[in-house]
């Protein structure tokens, strides 16, 4: 077995489960923070049930994030030692400024906004609320400043002895490349949690169960989702990819399936590449599309993987040509749901309108979806590099990890996720069918909250 | 640059002992000193708003130890590849086990945790008191600063070492007592009556245990690692160290007799803190010694990241420590005095 092919399976796993959990913290976060400024604006209690409930969801999203996060950490260590090393000076920064600034703040005040509802004024719990949002969004940015290092490299120079380092402190933490992505990013974690937080509430006003505060979910969601999936696709989506397109060609035309350069390059919609004949199957296109998408202008010309090497190309190529389409076909589904359902909030009738509330419903997995897809769009276009144009993948790994060693982990991390996966459901399902109304429910004698 | 970096890890490290470890210690315990319902839930609640703050020191030291020494953090996190797994796992386990427990009312769902909070707890005491005995008896690394380890291979020190061998696992079972009595002490200062006497009994039981065992592992460090003591002589005062050790095991079983157990908890802490801290001054300047020949030492030296980034990493890095350090004082003072029986804070 191939130890480079397992030690990035063995990462992409990880990291990709582990960020379900994240995209939802982050964006229930920014979500709890308005429905507790609601509550407090209107001294309508309902949006203050709103919140518990919410919280309840979040508390224990929030832990698997953080007990699936801890291991992302070390994994640079211990899967991609010879990168790890040479790097470390650079991107082990942001990674430590993410534990000093945003775990420990987050840790706290997640402390106080469970814990503390209580003892502190509502104002006082709203800023608990409030900087449990920054703390995670803090988070965020700063892996994002490490991943867009790895996407494109600035601030640094290479020392005598090989290893990278630092030349601006202020140039690493705004890459171009990060605030962009960021941008993207957390838009798209809001997505995730509008498209939750609405198909919960539509989930209780067509079971006409706990209606009153499904309308408020639905309204918090739908204006949030609205928002943010228009935000996804502009000016975020398309300031990335031009900027892409600029510094990751050879990413831009393997995501896009574009074989041989040419003027008035065409889009595609749908087709299955075959990257022997250099050709796509199938191909659903339109003309001119992804010049003008890139330069503006139908006319311009757009580099084609033939102005590339062979070993330059991304692997494996169709997985990015298929998560790239999954994304941007994803996207274009939001932006339509989101915006007919806020159209209908507007006018009034989005409650009666059973055939959105079921699309809202049914839609709680495709964010998870699109955003897993997205970021494998970044990580597959960055390869065959670990850090882009300077270090290639198989020069990052841990030589002298075996691969038998790395599938041992890799199974054991498998065995223990799908035993959180099923816990996570389970437990979810359960919060769900009580729903939100506190006041009808007595607490179970003597079951107290322990979630810090 | 290397000393002060050397030290501010030591200190993040020490910090994570001293506080994630009563949280292990609880996790240790529990099962035995708290014997019904009422009981379990008011020992897990003297941890529950503060855990996973602690555990972020791990996370926090870690990333400062990647950016500070990367080249520590890449040799030594490959080379004790499943180790290091393994402790992840039982992070995750650990973590699981505390927060998940109170979900469902369910004897069996309870019981389960409580079981792999036991578990998860009392194998992290373990792994963690060998890891530090690896670094100590060191590695045998190669000339491109790599090494790889296995679990376990003959159970001797010798050119085929095992991450697990005769000395490793005596520190492991150290870390185990240790972190036990530190657990008891600690849920003695934050519970009443019955508990709180079970806690103090079962520290001053353990207490037996670690004294002998400490008398031991230090013996042990000497036959592992004969050059321990070259940075003693070499500065006299260093002396101290070992001195205090005692003093604060003495401290412990003088103020738990006493019922003074803040004082019997911060002489745990104390204890906690200079034996890291002897092993510390052992190793400096080394971080991970070869066996294969000091040559092959990977010291603070040669591990250290370039000079602007060591430079730039200290003044954020002392900001962010003071407002951690803030946020701690907040939620523990907020937190602090006896768990309150019946419900507790969030309400359902």
């Amino acid at each position: 077995m191939d130890a480079l092919l397992l030690h990035r399976i063995h990462f992409g796993f990880t990291i990709t489960f582990h960020y379900l959990f994240p995209q939802l913290t982050m964006g229930l976060a920014l979500l709890i923070v308005a429905l507790k400024t609601v509550a407090i604006r209107s001294r309508n209690e309902l949006y203050n049930e709103a919140a518990r409930f919410w919280a309840k969801i979040f508390a224990i999203n929030f832990l698997l994030g953080v007990v699936t996060g801890i291991p992302m950490e070390f994994q640079f260590g211990t899967n991609w030692s010879q990168f790890a090393r040479t790097t470390g000076g650079v991107i082990g920064q942001p990674l430590a400024m993410e534990g000093v600034f945003s775990f420990f703040l987050e840790s706290a005040s997640l402390g106080l906004f469970l814990f503390g509802e209580k003892r502190l004024s509502p104002w006082g719990h709203w800023a608990s609320a409030f900087t449990v949002f920054v703390g995670s969004w803090i988070s965020g940015f700063f892996i994002i400043v490490t991943n867009a290092w790895m996407q494109h490299p600035v601030a640094y120079k290479v020392l005598p002895n090989g290893v990278y380092e630092v030349t601006s402190f202020w140039g690493l933490l705004t890459n171009p490349w990060a605030l962009l992505q960021y941008a993207h990013n957390m838009s798209g974690a809001a997505i995730t949690g509008a498209f939750v937080m609405s198909s919960v509430g539509a989930f209780y006003v067509l079971e006409n169960l706990f209606p009153e505060h499904g309308k408020i979910f639905l309204r918090v969601g739908v204006i949030a989702g609205a928002i943010s999936c228009v935000a996804q696709i502009f000016p975020t989506g398309d300031l990335q990819g031009r900027y892409m397109a600029k510094h990751q060609p050879a990413a831009v035309a393997a995501m896009e399936g574009l074989f041989t350069s040419q003027k008035g390059a065409p889009i595609i919609l749908m087709g299955q590449p075959d990257e022997e004949k250099r050709t796509i199957d199938n191909p659903l296109a339109v003309n001119n599309v992804l010049s003008f998408l890139i330069y503006g202008t139908t006319r311009a010309e757009v580099q084609g993987l033939d102005k590339f090497p062979r070993d330059q190309w991304p692997s494996p190529l169709p997985l990015l040509f298929y998560a790239y389409h999954i994304m941007a076909g994803l996207g274009t589904y939001f932006v339509g749901v989101m915006l007919i359902a806020v159209f209908l909030l507007w006018r009034g009738k989005l409650f009666q309108t059973r055939w959105v509330l079921w699309a809202l419903m049914l839609s709680f997995p495709l964010p998870y979806i699109a955003n897993t897809a997205g970021w494998m769009t970044a990580e597959i276009g960055r390869q065959p590099w670990v850090v882009y144009g300077l270090i290639r993948v198989s020069e990052g790994y841990s030589k002298y990890v075996s691969a038998g060693n790395g599938l041992f982990t890799l199974l054991g991390f498998m065995g223990m996720y799908a035993v959180l996966s099923i816990l996570f459901i389970v437990l979810l399902y359960r919060i769900i069918s009580k729903g939100p109304a506190v006041h009808i429910t007595s607490p179970p004698k003597g079951s107290p909250m322990i979630m810090a | 640059m290397g000393f002060i970096w050397f030290w501010l890890v030591a200190c993040m490290l020490v910090a994570y002992v001293v506080l994630d470890g009563f949280d292990i210690g609880v996790g240790i315990l529990h099962l035995f000193l708290a014997r019904n319902e009422q009981e379990r839930q008011l020992t897990l609640r003297t941890i529950g708003p503060v855990w996973d703050g602690n555990e972020v020191w791990l996370i926090a030291g870690g990333g400062t130890l990647y950016f500070a020494f990367p080249l520590l953090y890449a040799s030594a996190f490959s080379g004790f590849y499943l180790a290091l797994t393994i402790v992840l796992w039982l992070l995750i386990m650990r973590g699981v086990a505390i927060e998940l427990r109170m979900q469902i009312a369910m004897g069996v769902w309870k019981s389960f945790f409580d079981g792999l909070f036991f578990f998860s707890s009392s194998l992290l005491a373990i792994f963690y008191g060998a890891a530090l005995a690896n670094v100590v008896r060191g590695v045998p690394l190669r000339p491109d600063g790599y090494f790889f380890l296995p679990l376990w291979t003959n159970w001797r020190i010798g050119p085929h070492p095992g991450i697990l061998d005769w000395y490793t696992v005596i520190e492991g079972v150290v870390a185990l007592v240790a972190l036990g009595v530190h657990g008891a002490l600690y849920i003695a200062v934050k519970t009443e009556a019955e508990l709180q006497l079970r806690a103090r009994k079962a520290a001053g039981t353990l207490w037996i245990a670690l004294f002998v065992l400490t008398v031991i592992s230090l013996g042990a460090t000497l036959i592992a690692r004969a050059d321990t003591l070259v940075n003693y002589q070499g500065h006299r005062l260093t002396y101290a160290v070992p001195f205090i050790v005692l003093l604060s095991l003495v401290g412990m079983i003088y103020f738990s007799r006493k019922m003074v157990d803040r004082n019997a908890f911060a002489c745990s802490c104390i204890y906690l803190t200079t034996m890291l801290v002897g092993a510390a001054i052992g190793l400096y300047p080394r971080l991970l010694p070869a066996t294969s020949g000091s040559a092959y030492d990977i010291t603070v030296v040669n591990a250290i990241s370039g000079p602007h980034t060591v430079h730039v990493g200290l003044i954020w890095w002392s900001f962010g420590m003071l407002l951690a350090i803030g946020y701690f004082v907040l939620v523990y003072r907020m937190f602090r005095g006896k768990v309150p029986l019946g419900a507790g804070g969030y309400e359902h």
